[in-house]
């Protein structure tokens, strides 16, 4: 008797014939992945996170102006690169998680914490969730900013980039990144960190999302620079009526009018009928 | 049995740790890598498990960091439930428990050293899970490199300085030779008396001879003025 219910988690009974198969030169097919650029890094008064905007499927771009940089807590944001829907779901349970241990704990909720679940989540699926995040946040220890990779592992950093324009976004840190450096400054530099990576990796592109989190408070700043605004045209392309000939014309409406008559009820409501 | 996972971070690594009267010194280069691409320059290899216990990790960076951490933990349980530090042993046992358990799932090499009531002690876990004691151990892809250099140098009743400078030397020839490591060096020293860090700068590595001294000639350049117009700069004599 086939199963009636279906097993919570990954299905991995197809491993072995899928193994068979790629071993025979079968192509294996790909998941949707965001080629991206996101960034992060250590200012005066606290992190600064950057992500571009564009999302892919293969040669496609699929969204030419989506959100990578995710809300995890008030004081705490994720930066997402990899398989777009592994980011999108881990960071979203990560922070359902934090609200609840936060409320649990009564205490504000800190970076290690949403580090540590993240790290933790994504070693026991070894690495069949393509998530690849930086991480950053200030909480009652300081500011903190760490990247975590698709296995488990974590770095902690005064600076860092992930996803395909990670090393055109690692030139610009490398070379202009200092320490303490002011607000204006430290968004000037993720800014052009993420330019970077906007212009020379095929794989990010379109706007620059940015996220200044300080002990104050966050603060999106949601298309910060948008450097490929689409041009007014400088004329009209639509063809002028009648430059094709035609032999029959017929107009027909589509839109079904309907008339709604109001019948008029009796003051007092309509008697009863007690026959 | 199964070599690293595609994508996976890999600490492609030199590690070590030598036993002293005194104490243990371990030491790691800084280089974290994904393929060719180097993902962390600076990256902290050696792990704290507990007050004077350490390690040393190599092998994949998730498996060796999700092993450090579950040790970590098992030895806080412990000194809570015991009122005492765990021995170095204990630490190095768990270790081995967890490797040897897991070593179809698990690319990792780690050395756990410190001090205990006992007095410092080193042991090396290499891949399948095995637990050795050791006065010195090595590990990683650059230790390969560098075991001969150990053998002829290593002696025993060192003090704290020249077992310092041994490790020092020792991880510079293996980073010099291993494409997979390098960076800086990390040490710490574990003592009864507590945990010193020693941090030595890429430029300031040891070095040995690299080749016949290169003759330095003072080289004057010549100005060079970009015409108008012309593609190509006329040299002009300074």
């Amino acid at each position: 008797m086939a199963d009636v219910y279906n097993k919570a988690g990954f299905d991995f009974s197809n491993h072995v014939r899928n193994s068979f198969l790629q071993s025979k030169g079968v192509p294996f097919p790909k998941a949707t992945s965001t080629g991206t650029t996101i960034v992060g890094c250590l200012f005066k008064d606290g992190i600064v996170l950057g992500a571009d905007t564009r999302a892919t499927e293969g040669p496609i771009v699929a969204d030419k102006n989506c959100e990578k940089i995710h809300y995890i807590t008030d004081n705490i944001r994720c930066c997402g690169a990899g398989t777009a829907a592994d980011t999108e779901f881990t960071t979203a349970l990560i922070s359902s998680n934090m609200e609840l241990h936060a409320l649990n704990s009564g205490r504000k909720p800190r970076v290690v914490t949403a580090m540590t679940m993240l790290k933790q989540y994504l070693f026991r699926h070894q690495g069949a969730i393509g998530a690849a995040l930086v991480l950053g946040g200030v909480d009652s220890t300081g500011a903190h900013l760490f990247t975590v990779a698709p296995h488990g592992s974590t770095d902690k950093l005064p600076y860092v980039t992930m996803g395909s324009g990670s090393l055109a976004a690692m030139a610009v840190f490398e070379s202009q990144w200092r320490k303490d450096l002011d607000r204006e400054s430290a968004i000037n530099l993720v800014s052009a960190a993420i330019s970077a990576g906007i212009f020379n990796d095929l794989g990010s592109g379109s706007n620059v999302d940015v996220c200044v989190i300080t002990a104050e408070g966050t603060t999106m700043l949601r298309n910060h620079v948008t450097p490929n605004e689409r041009g007014a045209k400088e004329k009209r392309y639509k063809f002028r009526l009648g430059t094709t000939a035609w032999t029959k014309e017929s107009v027909r409406k589509f839109v079904v009018d309907e008339s709604v008559t109001q019948i008029s009820v009796p003051a007092g409501g309509e008697a009863m009928d007690i026959s | 049995m199964q070599r690293l996972k595609a994508g996976e971070v890999n600490l492609g690594t030199s590690i070590m740790a030598v036993q002293f009267d005194g104490g243990v010194v371990i030491g790691a280069d800084s280089r974290t890598t994904t393929g060719s691409y180097i993902a962390n320059r600076v990256t902290d290899k050696l792990t704290y498990v507990h007050d004077r216990v350490y390690c040393c990790r190599s092998g994949s960076a998730a498996d060796t960091q999700a092993v450090a951490d579950i040790v970590h933990s098992h030895l806080q349980m412990f000194a809570q439930q015991y009122g005492t530090p765990p021995p170095v042993h204990t630490a190095a046992s768990v270790f081995e428990k967890l490797c040897y358990d897991n070593k179809d799932n698990l690319s990792a090499g780690i050395i756990v050293a410190g001090w205990d009531k006992g007095g410092p002690s080193v042991y090396n876990i290499p891949l399948g899970g095995g637990l050795f004691k050791q006065p010195w151990a090595i590990g990683g892809s650059g230790s390969t490199y560098v075991y001969g250099y150990c053998d002829a140098t290593y002696r025993e009743g060192w003090g704290r300085d020249q077992t310092v400078q041994f490790v020092k030397n020792t991880l510079a020839l293996a980073m010099s030779r291993d494409g997979s490591s390098g960076g800086t060096i990390r040490i710490a020293v574990i003592t009864e008396d507590g945990v010193e860090r020693l941090f030595i700068p890429g430029n300031e590595l040891p070095t040995f001879w690299e080749g016949p001294p290169v003759p330095m000639t003072v080289v004057e350049a010549k100005k060079v003025v970009p015409t108008a117009g012309e593609g190509a700069p006329i040299e002009v004599e300074a």
